[in-house]
């Protein structure tokens, strides 16, 4: 059992060296979400098969596809169709490919062990989890609901293009 | 869980803590800047985990479910930044914000 957690680690390192030296950001992005993966794989050997899945759903779910969704919008001029072209070459993804099979060989092997014996520690589940989070920090939960309106009213707010008011008799237009 | 496990575990985290400072220190690019950050907050999370198993309570993964909120929001603000500084300086570079005025 110990293997699998320093198994787990080495991708999770490695695919995270690859994050940072990476110069397109959507290779970037793919080894990332690789990385988060390694982690989740590390959570669940760890013992917290509910943190394991909120990592995959929230991280490599909801804030790389966030993120990807920018990098759209912002239509950067270099990347153009012929560019797209060569992004689908086998050396883009096979790196991430092969560690994503290591931890996926991996997570059959631990599935194969049956029930929880794949795991190091003692399992939190996620009953003691939900009667923490709605005992004793309360309190917390509140404030993140809070926090996340304030992330969804700052992001509007920012996000926002100002109107640009144009007079037809007091500004000349640009035809 | 012995006490290997725990202390691989937190080096894993600084590891990858290093990883994200570094990456934050060596590129100008902001979306890779904004990456690292989250590279950072999810090491974080990883010590909570680590901790929260070593002493079987459920506090570690408590502790992580608000980093994790922390970070969705922090991510969303981040982007709407991202997106008005290309909007007004037409570049991600984050050197060129140093000129940002009001």
């Amino acid at each position: 059992m110990q293997l699998t957690f320093y198994i787990a680690g080495a991708v999770a390192i490695i695919s995270t060296i690859m994050v940072i030296t990476r110069f397109n950001v959507i290779h970037a992005l793919l080894y990332l979400v690789v990385s988060f993966m390694a982690l989740a794989v590390v959570f669940f050997i760890l013992g917290a098969p509910f943190a394991a899945a909120l990592e995959i759903i929230i991280y490599a779910g909801a804030i790389v596809v966030l993120i990807i969704f920018v990098i759209m919008m912002l239509n950067l001029k270099e990347e153009a169709v012929d560019q797209e072209k060569k992004w689908l070459t086998p050396d883009v993804y096979v790196g991430p490919a092969i560690l994503t099979i290591i931890l996926l060989s991996e997570l059959i092997y631990i599935i194969s062990l049956g029930g929880a014996s794949g795991v190091v520690g003692q399992v939190v589940d996620v009953k003691d989890v939900g009667k923490s989070l709605y005992g004793p920090y309360i309190l917390g939960v509140e404030l993140s609901g809070m926090l996340l309106m304030a992330g969804i009213v700052g992001a509007y707010h920012l996000g926002r293009k100002k109107k640009k008011v144009v007079h037809r008799f007091l500004e000349k237009i640009e035809e | 869980m012995n006490e290997i496990q725990v202390t691989s575990g937190l080096l894993l985290a600084a590891a990858l803590f290093m990883l994200g400072l570094i990456g934050v220190l060596i590129r100008r690019n902001i979306i890779f800047m904004l990456v690292c950050v989250e590279i950072m907050l999810n090491s974080a999370g990883l010590a909570f985990i680590v901790a929260g198993s070593k002493w079987t309570q459920p506090d570690g993964q408590v502790m992580f479910i608000f980093i994790l909120t922390m970070a969705a929001a922090e991510v969303s603000v981040g982007l709407a930044l991202i997106l008005q500084i290309h909007h007004q300086l037409k570049t991600l570079d984050g050197d060129a914000a140093n000129s940002m005025r009001g």
